[in-house]
C-alpha cells in the first residue's frame, strides 16, 4: 500500500495458525482485519464547496438577479457514496503450512513483501515438532487416512530410536554439504563448516539438520526436527519411515512449526490478536532481527560457488 | 403529433445533452407543470445493464423556467444559457425570471430542426447571469458519486442513512433511485414504514437491504401489513420483524402465507409457538426453504434427533434451523464423539451448534489438558456447555477452567 498516514504497516509479522484452517482463509481474515482497523481510523469531516448561486436582491429597482457566493455542503465525499477509502491490502504469506498441521507462519505486509522474497532466498532453517504414534499405517501417514496396517510396538525401545535419528541426521549431513555446493579445501568453507553455517543456498530436497527425540512413551513420541526446504507431508512421510526402520509402523499425529527462521512461537500472534495494532507493534518488534538475519546472510552468499559443483579459484 | 421517445434521432442526444427534454416531458408541460411520475419514468425503456445505469435525459430540467407554465426550447442559445441543468428534485433555486412563450408547433420544428446559437451572439446582462456552466452529467456512469450533488433524492437518502457505495454495486438500484423523485414517491414510503414503527436511525440499513421498496406500491405495502395484524402479530412484533428483515413486506401474502403454513407443519408446532419463532427470526420466512428442510431431515436422519426434541431445540434458538450443513455434521461429530456428550445434554444446549467448532476444540483440549474436562451433570465440576461455548475468553479462563488467560495462550500455541 502506499503511504497509509500516521500507521504505517510495512513489514513482516508471525501469527499462530491453528489446525484445521486453510492458509488461504488465515490470510483473508488477517487482510479483512487490517482493513477494518485502517478504515475505522479516520473521522468524515463534511465538506464544502463554493458555489455561486443565482438570488434575488433587493436593487434599486426592485428584485434583481444578481449572483452569491455560497458555502454548499457537498456530499460526494460522504464515506456513504464513496464506500470504504481502503479496499484491499497486499499480504502475502511465507513458507506456507498444509491444513492438518499448525504453528507459526510468517505473513508480509505491503512492502514486507519484498523482504519474503528475500528470506526466501536466505534459506534459513525451521523448527518442527512432530507427534508420532507407532502401531498403525495408513496411506497418507497421518491418523485421518485409510488404516494400511496394524503392528505391534513392544519391541521398540527409546536407544533403537535414537540410534535411527542419528543415522538420518548422518546421512541429511552429507547431503547438506553436497548440495551447498562448496569446496572444502577452501579456508572460507572450512571456518564456516565449523560454524555451523553451510547450507544450500538454492533448490534442494527436504535437508533435515537436527533430528532428536524429545519424549517416548509407547506408544507415542515427540520428535523435535530442524530442516529446510520441506513440506509438512514430507515429515510425516519421514515418521512413517521411521516407523518401518523400527520394523513396526508410525503415522504421525501433529506437525508443529515452532520457529521459522528469525519468528519463534512467541512472536506469532494468536487469533485473539489479529488485528491493526498487535500486528502493527509485532512488526516493530520484529524488524531488527529481521535486518540482522539478512544482513548476515549476505555474507553468506558471498562466498564463491558454483552451481554444477566444480571448485571456483 | 407526439414523438415516441424511440423515433428521436440520436444525434440528438449527443448534442443536445444539457437541454434534451423527452417528449413526455414537453406533453406534460403542455397540459400542466409538474415532476414526472414514477410511472412515467419507468414506462420509458429501460438502458441499465448490470451495475452500469444511465442517468437518463428524464431528470434534466430547467428549473429557472418550471415555475411559470412554460416549456422550455431545446433550441436557442439564449434559453440554453438560461436553462440550467439541475434535476428535477433540485428545487432549490426557486426562480422567476422572464418565461418565454412557445408553441408545441414551434417546439417539434425545432426538434428536427436545430441551428446551433453562435457564442459570439450578445445577451442581455440578466441573461447572462443566469449562464450557469456547470460540467455536465455524465450520461452514463458505474458510480452514483458523480450524481449525488445534483439529486436531491440522492442527497436526502445519504443524510438518512443509505449506502449509496454498496446500493450501486447492485444492478438496476442506481438507476431506479436517480429516477425517483423524493417528494412524491419515497417520502409516502417512508411515512408509511415510520407508521409501522420502524425508527429513523434504523430506516437507513434498512434501504440499504431492500431498496426495491420505495418501488413498491402502497396499497400493496398495506395489504401485508393488514394480513400479518390478520395474524395475530402485534405492532411491535410487526415493526420488529420488518428491522430484522427487510425484505419482508415485498413479499406477496400468498408467499408468506404459504411459508408459514411450511413452518407450521414441518415443525408441527402450534400456532403461538410458531409466531415466536417467526418473531424471533424472520429471516425464516425471507430466505429459501431448502437449506431448513435439508437441516430437518439432517437433525432427524444423520444426527438421530428425535421430533419433539428438534422441536425443543428449535424453539430455544432458531438459527439452527438455517446453519450450514456441513458445519451441523462437523459440530455434532466432534461434540458427541470427542467430548461423548449424549444426545439429552445437547437438546438442553442447542448453542453449540451455533458456535465455531475451532473454539469448543481449544476449550475442550484445555479443559482435558487441565482435567477438568467433566460434562456429565451428575458427578460432580459439572460445565455445562453454554457456559464452554457462550462466554467470553477472560470470563471462561478465570472461572470454568480456573487458569489465567496467558497460560490459555500458551496452550494454544501447543495445539
Amino acid at each position: 500500500m502506499g503511504w497509509l498516514g500516521p500507521t504505517r504497516l510495512h513489514g513482516l509479522f508471525a501469527v499462530y495458525k491453528p489446525p484445521g484452517l486453510h492458509w488461504k482463509h488465515l490470510r483473508d481474515t488477517v487482510e479483512f482485519q487490517l482493513l477494518k482497523g485502517l478504515n475505522s481510523q479516520k473521522q468524515y469531516t463534511p465538506q464544502e464547496h463554493i458555489r455561486f448561486l443565482l438570488g434575488p436582491i433587493e436593487g434599486s429597482e426592485g428584485k434583481e438577479l444578481t449572483l452569491t457566493a455560497t458555502s454548499v455542503p457537498v456530499l460526494s465525499e460522504h464515506p456513504l457514496v464513496r464506500g470504504p477509502k481502503y479496499k484491499s491490502m497486499k499480504v502475502g504469506v511465507g513458507h506456507r503450512l498444509d491444513i492438518k498441521s499448525s504453528g507459526v507462519l510468517v505473513l508480509g505486509v505491503g512492502h514486507g513483501n519484498k523482504l519474503l522474497t528475500d528470506i526466501y532466498n536466505a534459506h534459513l532453517t525451521k523448527d518442527y515438532t512432530v507427534r508420532g504414534l507407532l502401531g498403525k499405517a495408513t496411506d497418507d501417514f497421518s491418523d485421518e487416512g485409510r488404516l494400511i496396517e496394524k503392528t505391534t510396538y513392544d519391541h521398540v525401545t527409546p536407544e533403537k530410536l535414537s540410534r535411527i535419528l542419528a543415522v538420518i541426521q548422518g546421512s541429511h549431513q552429507k547431503a547438506l554439504v553436497m548440495y551447498s555446493n562448496l569446496d572444502l579445501k577452501t579456508q572460507e568453507a572450512y571456518e564456516m563448516a565449523v560454524k555451523g553455517l553451510i547450507r544450500p543456498m538454492d533448490k534442494s530436497p527436504m535437508l533435515i539438520t537436527g533430528i532428536r527425540c524429545l519424549q517416548f512413551a509407547p506408544p507415542e513420541f515427540l520428535l523435535e526436527i530442524q530442516c529446510m526446504h520441506e513440506t509438512q507431508q514430507l515429515l510425516r512421510r519421514l515418521v512413517h519411515e521411521i516407523g518401518l526402520e523400527l520394523k513396526s509402523a508410525a503415522i504421525c499425529t501433529q506437525v508443529r512449526r515452532t520457529r521459522d527462521g528469525v519468528f519463534t512461537l512467541e512472536d506469532a500472534l494468536l487469533r485473539t490478536q489479529w488485528d491493526m495494532h498487535s500486528i502493527q507493534k509485532s512488526i516493530q518488534k520484529a524488524a531488527p532481527r529481521i535486518e540482522a538475519e539478512l544482513e548476515k546472510c549476505q555474507t553468506v552468499a558471498l562466498c564463491p560457488r558454483d552451481p554444477v559443483g566444480q571448485p571456483v579459484y | 403529433m407526439a414523438l415516441s421517445a424511440q423515433q428521436i434521432p440520436k444525434w440528438f442526444y449527443s448534442t443536445k445533452i444539457r437541454n434534451f427534454i423527452t417528449v413526455t416531458q414537453i406533453r406534460n408541460q403542455l397540459g400542466r407543470p409538474r415532476k414526472t411520475t414514477l410511472r412515467e419514468l419507468l414506462a420509458l425503456p429501460q438502458q441499465s445493464s448490470g451495475n452500469f445505469f444511465y442517468w437518463g435525459f428524464k431528470n434534466y430540467r430547467t428549473s429557472s423556467l418550471w415555475n411559470s407554465s412554460q416549456a422550455p426550447s431545446s433550441t436557442r442559445q439564449e434559453n440554453i444559457s438560461t436553462q440550467d441543468t439541475h434535476p428535477s428534485s433540485l428545487n432549490e433555486v426557486q426562480l422567476k425570471t422572464e418565461a418565454t412563450n412557445f408553441d408545441s408547433q414551434v417546439l417539434l420544428e425545432e426538434l428536427e430542426d436545430v441551428p446551433p446559437i453562435s457564442p459570439l451572439q450578445q445577451i442581455s446582462e440578466e441573461d447572462a447571469v443566469q449562464i450557469i456552466a456547470e460540467p455536465p452529467l455524465p450520461p452514463a456512469s458505474f458510480t452514483l458519486q458523480d450524481y449525488v450533488d445534483r439529486s436531491e433524492t440522492l442527497q436526502k437518502l445519504v443524510l438518512l442513512g443509505v449506502n449509496l457505495s454498496k446500493l450501486e454495486k447492485r444492478p438496476g438500484a442506481g438507476t431506479l433511485l436517480l429516477r425517483l423523485d423524493f417528494k412524491n414517491d419515497i417520502q409516502k414510503i417512508l411515512l408509511f414504514l415510520k407508521d409501522i414503527g420502524v425508527e429513523d436511525n434504523q430506516l437507513g440499513a434498512f434501504l440499504t437491504k431492500n431498496y426495491i421498496i420505495l418501488a413498491e406500491d402502497l396499497e400493496n405495502l398495506k395489504t401485508r401489513v393488514a394480513y400479518l395484524e390478520s395474524k395475530k402479530f402485534s405492532k411491535t412484533d410487526i415493526s420488529r420483524m420488518v428491522v430484522n428483515a427487510p425484505y419482508l413486506l415485498s413479499f406477496p401474502v400468498d408467499r408468506l402465507d404459504n411459508r408459514l403454513g411450511f413452518f407450521q407443519k414441518e415443525l408441527g408446532l402450534n400456532v403461538q409457538k410458531t409466531r415466536d419463532l417467526v418473531i424471533r427470526l424472520p429471516r425464516l420466512l425471507t430466505g429459501s426453504l431448502e437449506p431448513v428442510k435439508e437441516n430437518m431431515k439432517v437433525y432427524q436422519l444423520q444426527l438421530g434427533f428425535k421430533h419433539n426434541e428438534i422441536q425443543h431445540m428449535v424453539t430455544r434458538i432458531p438459527k439452527i434451523l438455517t446453519a450450514s450443513k456441513r458445519k451441523l455434521t462437523e459440530t455434532f461429530d466432534y461434540v458427541h464423539n470427542v467430548m461423548s456428550i449424549p444426545h439429552y445434554i445437547i437438546v438442553k444446549f442447542p448453542q453449540v451448534f451455533n458456535s465455531k467448532l475451532l473454539k469448543i476444540k481449544e476449550r475442550h483440549s484445555f479443559l482435558t489438558y487441565l482435567g477438568r474436562a467433566q460434562y456429565d451433570p451428575q458427578k460432580p465440576n459439572y460445565i455445562s456447555l453454554d457456559k464452554l461455548v457462550s462466554i467470553p475468553d477472560e470470563v471462561f479462563c478465570k472461572e470454568v477452567a480456573k487458569a489465567s488467560l496467558q497460560d490459555f495462550e500458551m496452550f494454544l500455541k501447543t495445539l
